[in-house]
């Protein structure tokens, strides 16, 4: 009976399958089970993955904790509002998005490895690095710590891709990625 | 049964209308499609405004015109439309007067009252917050208070699909189990009441902190509440679709389910997994575990996706083995070559079944891998994946379903028939476009939801490569091509509900609109196999699949480290 009236038997659960389905069902869980095992796999093998660690924090903590960076580390300003550039040493580096800029800029070394700490002041933002195309969601109230390793040096821009108001596609920062 | 003036019988179909679930199915279409065609001239402006070329809105309408084509496609065009296909299932495929028509029209009347509130809200400008509105950023309470209403009202219609489902049972209006198509319907009302549940789990806190009665509500809290209701819709989206592929398979050739036993496992699998999926729009969140979400982004190892890779070969293979029982057994191909492509009810749901399996499902799940996420989340390739699945995929099968519904449920010839067969493909094929050069950019890093990505008036800037400026082109070309397929199909239904010819009550029209059934697929096929072309594609589509899954586990390879 076609499917727009009950089923002939009653108890459709009894019914034998067609061979066509068996052979489609049997190839789609084997597909199915390599997928669900690349992501472990990854996480074992693979070189980028989503970091679990995260704080609680609040805007002043966090603003703090950057201004102390920005404080020991700034090498140079840049642009007509004198955005700080910092180059701080391996190991924690910070970074605040808030309504509408990513700040300050940063100044790391190739192939080193940084505990980069994100948060948001205000809004929700979007950390979207490219060309090197890494994007994190950026919350206010929680610190984000992922361990990057810049792998090409070179200029990259963070753009915001979460929209966070009027002044979102205004929100660009940068890094910076020396030799 | 209930009193026979009630219910009218379709001379052409023999489907038997109770009269106040047909007023309520008619009210609910046209209002769904009213909604279509509004956010249709929406979608234009904002393609036209992400066409680098023309950059047609100011940066606060984009915003709002965003917001706005948003909320009133994903969620009132299709959630109206849904509504009927509830009661069409429910009443008149089991001929089953309608539970409480009194409550369906209370349904109706304040999911109207509320999508009209949250439209005005956002069109008087204080509430571009998108349609996901993530707190803290905050919109005018009327946003929200028109969301639950509009929440409420979908819910009690849901309850009145389950009630007419009781009602049929214990009046005996059908034999046996129910149809295929109202199962699928079924699935959907479940997953429709969870997703409400959650809905107003968040939402009503939301508003209740907007008008200051609540400190602040957690951003993550909020993510993870918000999204379970936001997916999961997308979920009530899937089922329904699929129903409405059965249906049309139904309807065109008479095809019956390979094996009830296949469709209706795989749509339990819906039930069961379905919900999980909350978790793959927060996976470069911080601090959620990665066990958690790996779990669920694959929907428990992907079970889930194997339901719809079920549905993906059991409905082509149905209308193969139907085709083939009507005399197209030659060959691998010689039931689709002789499909009949000019009738839009097919086309539509065939296009639907191929766009949404190709282009959304394979981009869904590639996306939703945890760590390949990370270079997809929030870029305009998200947008494309949507644009695929559901503003493609549903829409068109809700088409293909209308096509029919003209004729059988409103009684009227659909008017310019050739202009009709050709609407699913401008449609389909514009969409197409927009997906893919869409995802295309995301590739690239081009941002969802942005004004202005050559960042005019900022201090610093960046230059995205030259191919993304050409793909934002070609995507503004495929918008209008897709706006002139979607304003067709609108104009053509609403035509046709003036001005077709009437078709009589009572006397059978000289076209049929309803295939025989086809009672077995014996005899049928090569070999054992009833739908070998079917298989074909199937494998196809499997290739395509895991070459470009392992593609982009080779682009994320090549980006910074990250642990
Ligand atoms: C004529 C057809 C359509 C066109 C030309 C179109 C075009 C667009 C464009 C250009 C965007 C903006 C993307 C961005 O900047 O992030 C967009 C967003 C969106 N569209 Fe469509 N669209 C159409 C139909 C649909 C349909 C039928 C649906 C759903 C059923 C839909 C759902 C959405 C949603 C949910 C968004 C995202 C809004 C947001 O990010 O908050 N669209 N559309
Ligand atoms: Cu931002
Ligand atoms: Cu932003």
């Amino acid at each position: 009976m076609s499917s727009l009236l009950p089923p002939p038997d009653r108890i459709w659960w009894k019914e034998p399958l067609e061979r066509v389905e068996l052979i489609w069902v049997a190839i789609a869980l084997v597909w199915s089970i390599v997928m669900f095992f690349m992501m472990p796999y990854w996480h074992v093998y693979g070189k980028q993955n989503v970091s679990n660690e995260a704080y609680k924090t609040t805007p002043e903590a966090f603003k703090a904790k950057t201004e102390a960076m920005v404080e020991q580390y700034t090498v140079r300003t840049e642009t007509a509002g004198n955005i700080p550039v910092v180059r701080p040493p391996v190991g924690d580096v910070y970074l605040l998005a808030r309504l509408w800029e990513w700040w300050p800029i940063l100044e790391l070394e190739k192939d080193q490895s940084y505990r980069l700490h994100i948060a948001s002041l205000d809004w929700q933002h979007g950390f979207s690095l490219q060309p090197a195309n890494i994007n994190l969601q950026v919350l206010p109230g929680y610190e984000m710590v992922v361990t990057v390793t810049p792998n090409k040096s070179g200029e990259y821009s963070i753009v915001c891709n979460e929209y966070c108001g009027i002044g979102h596609h205004r929100m660009i920062g940068k890094i910076y990625v020396t030799e | 049964m209930a009193n026979n003036n009630e219910f009218r019988t379709c001379p052409d179909t023999g489907l038997q209308f109770h009269r106040p679930a047909e007023t309520l199915m008619k009210l609910n279409a046209v209002v769904a499609v009213v909604f279509l065609l509004v956010g249709g001239i929406l979608g234009l402006l904002l393609g036209l405004t992400r066409w680098p070329a023309i950059h047609l809105l100011g940066a606060s309408d984009f915003y709002k015109v965003l917001t706005l084509h948003g909320i009133d496609v994903l969620i009132y065009w299709i959630i109206f439309f849904e509504i009927a296909v509830l009661y069409f299932t429910s009443s008149t495929l089991l001929k089953c007067r309608l539970a409480t028509p009194r409550m369906a029209w209370l349904a109706f009347a304040l999911m109207l009252i509320g999508a009209v509130t949250n439209n005005v809200a956002i069109l008087q400008g204080n509430s571009s917050v998108m349609f996901t509105s993530y707190v803290p950023m905050q919109a005018d309470p009327m946003f929200y208070l028109g969301l639950i209403l509009f929440a409420v009202g979908a819910l009690i219609a849901s309850f009145v699909f389950l009630g007419t489902l009781v009602i049929a049972r214990a009046e005996k209006t059908y034999e046996g189990s129910m149809p295929l198509v109202t199962f699928g319907a079924l699935t959907a009302a479940i997953i429709a009441i969870f997703t409400i549940a959650s809905g107003a789990i968040i939402l009503i806190p939301t508003f209740l902190w907007s008008v200051g009665l609540i400190e602040g509500i957690d951003p993550i809290m909020y993510r993870v509440i918000w999204w379970a209701f936001g997916h999961s819709s997308q979920q009530i989206n899937m089922a329904t679709m699929v129903a409405v592929w059965y249906a049309v398979a139904a309807v065109a050739f008479g095809a019956k389910p390979l094996s009830e036993k296949m469709c209706r496992s795989a749509f339990l699998l819906y039930i069961l997994f379905l919900q999980l999926a909350s978790a793959h729009h927060i996976l470069v969140d911080p601090g959620i575990s990665s066990t958690w979400k790996i779990f669920n982004t694959s929907y428990a190892m992907y079970l889930a996706v194997l339901a719809s890779m079920i549905h993906g070969l059991t409905v082509p293979g149905a209308i193969e083995a139907a085709q083939r029982k009507r005399g197209f057994n030659k060959g691998l191909f010689e039931w689709l070559r002789k499909a009949p492509w000019s009738n839009p009810s097919f086309s539509g749901v065939f296009l639907s079944i191929i766009i949404f399996g190709f282009l959304g499902g394979i981009s869904g799940v590639v996306m939703g891998t945890e760590q390949i996420n990370l270079i997809i989340h929030n870029t305009l390739y998200v947008p494309g994946h949507f644009h695929a699945t559901v503003a493609t995929g549903t829409t068109l099968a809700f088409m293909a379903l209308t096509y029919w519904l003209v004729p059988v449920l409103f009684r009227r010839q659909v008017i310019f028939p050739k202009l009709a067969s050709l609407q699913p493909y401008l449609f389909g094929l514009g969409m197409s476009g927009v997906a893919l050069f869409m995802m295309g950019a995301g590739t690239l890093g081009i941002p969802r939801r942005h004004w202005d990505i050559t960042f005019a008036d900022s201090p610093l800037t960046h230059n995205f490569p030259e191919m993304a400026n050409a793909l934002l082109g070609f995507m503004g070309v495929s918008v209008l091509l897709a706006v002139v397929g979607g304003g067709l199909f609108c104009l053509l239904i609403v035509g046709s509900l003036l001005f077709g010819k009437r078709l009589s009550l009572t006397e059978k029209g000289e076209t049929p609109l309803i295939a025989e059934p086809v009672t077995s697929y014996e005899g049928v096929g090569i070999g054992k196999i009833v739908a070998p072309g079917t298989l074909v594609l199937a494998m196809v589509f499997l290739t395509a699949f895991v070459l470009y899954y392992f593609i982009n586990w080779k682009f994320l390879s090549q980006t910074w480290g990250l642990s």
